[in-house]
C-alpha cells in the first residue's frame, strides 16, 4: 500500500506517480489522504491499479480513467469520471453535476445521489446510481447504460441517442424524444450484471427502461417545436 | 394621342435597396420550404476588413531593410506561459481546426502535408484525431470541443497542443450539425453514433460552465498531459476584451480569436451573417486585454477569420497578433471552388466562388465530402503542395511588407506602421485615418 498525503505533497506529484504506473507495476494499491476537495485527483490513469481517496474531492476526480479502479470514501464534485474509457470509479457519497460526462467505457458507481446532467453525452460508459439523479440527466447520451435505483429529475434523456436508461423509481418528466420502452430479456441481463457489479441489491424487474424514440435523428422542420 | 403617349418619358424600374433580388429570392425559398438556409463558410457580407488598412512603409524617418538581402524572421513560439514544450513554428500562419467528417480524408491529409512542409501546425476538429492526420502533421493541435466526439486521453497525449473550443467566429454561441448524408461508417464509428443520422455538436461544454470552471478544466487537462503541451482557448469574436482576459485568468497559454468571416462546415446563414464581430474589430481589444494584464507576447494571440494574403497576415500582426490561422483560404488552396468544376457547380445551381453547400457532401472538388468517389478526386500530395506554396507566398508577402517598414521580424510590425482608409476601419483598428493623426475615439482632440 502506497500512501500519498495530497495536502503535504501536492497534486502534480500524485498524478505523476499514478500515471507512471504500468501494467507490470507491483505498486497496485494506493491511498490518498487529505484530499480536502482538491480538483483533478487521479486523472489520466492508465494502469490496473487501485486508488482509494480518503475523503471528498473537487472537480473531475478520476477523469479520463483507463484501467484503474478509483474509490472515493466521500463525495465528489462536478465531472467525476468524465470521459472515462475503462476501469471503475466508485463514489461512496454523493456526486455533483455531470457525473460520468462523455464517458466512453468503464463503470461509474455512485452510492449516494447524483446531481443534474448525470451521464450527459455519455458514449459507452455504464453508470449505476444507488440514489436519485437530477434534471437533464443523460442529455444527448449516445451509448452505454445509466441505471438509477432511486428517482430521476426533470427532462430525463433529452435528445437521447442510443444510450439505455433504467430507472427504478419515479421520473419527474422525460426530455424530448425520450420514451419508455419494453424491457426485454436482454435488458434484464444487462441490468442484473450492472447491479451485481455495483453492489446493489435491487431487482432488475423493478426497473423501467427508457430510450430514444428516434424521431429527432434527422432534422425535420415539422419537429421544430420539439427542439 | 397614342403617338404622344409614346413620347412621354417613363419612370425606370427601380429595384429596392431593402427588398433586393437576393432577399426576395430568400423569402420565396423560405416560403416554399419552411426552413432556414444552411450553408458553409463565413460571413459574405461586406464588413470593415484588412483591405481598409494600408501600410505606410519607410520614409525619411524610417529606413527599410533590403528586400533580398537582409533577414526578416518569421518564426513564432506558441505556448511559452506554462507548457513544458511550446510549439515552434517557422511561419506565423497556422491551419485552423476542421474536422474529419466535415472534410474528406484526403483533404485532411493534404492539410497536414502542406502545413508540415511549410513549417506550421494544423488542427483537428469535431470528431477526433485520425491516424492519417497525426501521421502527416509534424505539429498537430487537438481540439477539445463540446461534443467530445472521438475524445480520448491517448490522442490527447499525442497532440502538440490542445485547443479548448468555446466558440467559432462564424457562429459564436452556436453548436453545429453534421448532416446525415456525410456520416459514413468511419465517421459514425469515430463519433459513437449511428450512420446516417444528423450529428449535433453541442454549443457548450458538457462538464463546465463559466471561466472559474474553465480554470479547473485546464488544470485537469494539464495534469493528464503532464503540463507538456500548450493549451489554447478559442473563442468566437463577440466580447474580445473580456473573453481574452477571462481566458488568461483561466490559465490559457494561447488565445485564438475568430472573427465572423471565419468559416464553418454548416450553420444557418442568418447566424453566420448576423452574429459576431468582424475580425478587424476584435484584435485591438484582445491585445489591450493582454497588455492590461501584462501578458502580451507571454500569452500569444492567434487571429483568424478572413485571412487571405500576406498583407492580411502582416496587418493582423501589426495590430498585435502573434500569429494567424486560416481555414477557408487553405481549402481554396487545396482546390475548393476551383473554376475547373464550374459545370458541376452550375448543375447544383451555383457557380465558382459561391459554392457553399458544404454540408450536403457533394463537393465536386472532393474536399467537403465523405463520398469516396468525390473524395478520390483530390490528390493529397498535389493538394498539399499547393497549400505549401500558398503558405510560402503568404509568408514572402508579409516579409516584403515588414522589410519595407524597416522590421527584421514580423513580430516587430506595429500599429504605427498602419493607416486606415475608412472611418470604420480607423475606429476598429485604432490607427489614424489616412493623411491624419486621428482615429475615432482617440483622446486629446
Amino acid at each position: 500500500m502506497q500512501t500519498y498525503d495530497l495536502e503535504a505533497n501536492g497534486l502534480r506529484g500524485l498524478n505523476s506517480a499514478l500515471q507512471a504506473q504500468s501494467a507490470a507495476t507491483n505498486q497496485t494499491s494506493w491511498e490518498v489522504v487529505n484530499p480536502k476537495g482538491s480538483h483533478a485527483i487521479a486523472v489520466g490513469l492508465d494502469a490496473p491499479i487501485e486508488v482509494t481517496v480518503k475523503g471528498s474531492t473537487g472537480y473531475y476526480c478520476g477523469g479520463m480513467n483507463q484501467q484503474a479502479t478509483v474509490m472515493v470514501e466521500g463525495s465528489v464534485g462536478p465531472g467525476v469520471a468524465e470521459n472515462m474509457m475503462s476501469g471503475q470509479v466508485v463514489v461512496n457519497g454523493d456526486a455533483s453535476q455531470y457525473a460520468g460526462a462523455t464517458g466512453h467505457g468503464g463503470l461509474l458507481v455512485i452510492k449516494g445521489n447524483a446531481s443534474s446532467r448525470c451521464g450527459i453525452s455519455m458514449k459507452g460508459i455504464n453508470i449505476v446510481v444507488h440514489g436519485n439523479i437530477g434534471h437533464m440527466s443523460a442529455f444527448m447520451a449516445q451509448a452505454g447504460n445509466l441505471v438509477v435505483c432511486g428517482d430521476a429529475g426533470d427532462a430525463l434523456g433529452d435528445s437521447l441517442y442510443e444510450a439505455r436508461l433504467f430507472v427504478r423509481g419515479s421520473v419527474k418528466s422525460l426530455g424530448a424524444d425520450c420514451i419508455e420502452k419494453d424491457m426485454r430479456p436482454e435488458h434484464l441481463e444487462i441490468l442484473k450484471d450492472l447491479l451485481d457489479r455495483a453492489g446493489c441489491d435491487a431487482k432488475p424487474e423493478e426497473f423501467k427502461r427508457y430510450g430514444s424514440a428516434r424521431q429527432l435523428y434527422n432534422f425535420d422542420v415539422d419537429n421544430a417545436a420539439a427542439y | 394621342m397614342k403617338d404622344m403617349d409614346d413620347q412621354i418619358p417613363r419612370t425606370l424600374p427601380i429595384q429596392s435597396a431593402t427588398f433586393t433580388n437576393p432577399i426576395n429570392a430568400e423569402i420565396r425559398r423560405a416560403a416554399a420550404t419552411g426552413i432556414y438556409d444552411i450553408r458553409g463558410g463565413g460571413a459574405k457580407r461586406r464588413v470593415p476588413h484588412f483591405d481598409d488598412l494600408l501600410f505606410l512603409g519607410a520614409s525619411v524617418s524610417r529606413y527599410p531593410l533590403e528586400g533580398y538581402r537582409e533577414r526578416c524572421d518569421t518564426s513564432v513560439t506558441l505556448g511559452t506561459r506554462f507548457a513544458k514544450k511550446p510549439i515552434q513554428l517557422d511561419i506565423p500562419v497556422t491551419i485552423a481546426g476542421m474536422s474529419f467528417g466535415a472534410l474528406s480524408g484526403p483533404a485532411k491529409e493534404a492539410l497536414g502535408r502542406g502545413a508540415s512542409e511549410a513549417g506550421t501546425s494544423t488542427t483537428t476538429g469535431d470528431g477526433g484525431m485520425t491516424p492519417e492526420e497525426r501521421g502527416h502533421s509534424t505539429k498537430l493541435v487537438y481540439q477539445y470541443l463540446p461534443s467530445r466526439y472521438g475524445m480520448n486521453p491517448n490522442d490527447l497525449r499525442k497532440a502538440d497542443a490542445i485547443e479548448i473550443v468555446i466558440g467559432q467566429g462564424a457562429k459564436p454561441g452556436g453548436g453545429g450539425m453534421l448532416l446525415g448524408q456525410k456520416i459514413s461508417d468511419r465517421v459514425a464509428e469515430m463519433r459513437t453514433l449511428p450512420k446516417g443520422i444528423d450529428q449535433r455538436s453541442a454549443c457548450r461544454h458538457p462538464d463546465w460552465t463559466g471561466p472559474d470552471d474553465l480554470e479547473i478544466k485546464i488544470l485537469e487537462l494539464r495534469e493528464i498531459t503532464d503540463w507538456q503541451v500548450p493549451i489554447y482557448v478559442k473563442v468566437g469574436a463577440t466580447r474580445p476584451y473580456y473573453d481574452t482576459a477571462l481566458a488568461v485568468k483561466a490559465g490559457a497559454d494561447v488565445v485564438v480569436m475568430d472573427g465572423m468571416q471565419g468559416g464553418t462546415a454548416a450553420t444557418q446563414d442568418v447566424f453566420i451573417e448576423h452574429v459576431g464581430l468582424p475580425t478587424l474589430s476584435c484584435i485591438r481589444p484582445a491585445v489591450q486585454a493582454l497588455q492590461d494584464l501584462g501578458v502580451h507576447r507571454e500569452v500569444q494571440l492567434i487571429i483568424s477569420g478572413g485571412i487571405r494574403t500576406g498583407a492580411d497576415v502582416a496587418k493582423a500582426m501589426a495590430l498585435g497578433a502573434d500569429a494567424v490561422a486560416i481555414g477557408t483560404a487553405a481549402l481554396v488552396a487545396l482546390g475548393d471552388n476551383d473554376p475547373k468544376w464550374e459545370t458541376e457547380y452550375q448543375q447544383m445551381g451555383t457557380t465558382t466562388g459561391a459554392y457553399d453547400d458544404w454540408h450536403e457532401g457533394k463537393d465536386p472538388a472532393g474536399i467537403t465530402t465523405q463520398d469516396p468517389d468525390l473524395a478520390a478526386r483530390l490528390n493529397p500530395v498535389d493538394a498539399g503542395r499547393r497549400l505549401r506554396n500558398y503558405l510560402k507566398v503568404m509568408t514572402l508577402e508579409a516579409q516584403t511588407i515588414a522589410r519595407a517598414c524597416g522590421h527584421n521580424h514580423l513580430h516587430n510590425l506595429e500599429p504605427e506602421d498602419l493607416c486606415a482608409l475608412t472611418m470604420e476601419a480607423a475606429a476598429m483598428a485604432r490607427v489614424p485615418l489616412a493623411g491624419t493623426t486621428w482615429y475615432p475615439g482617440k483622446e486629446g482632440f
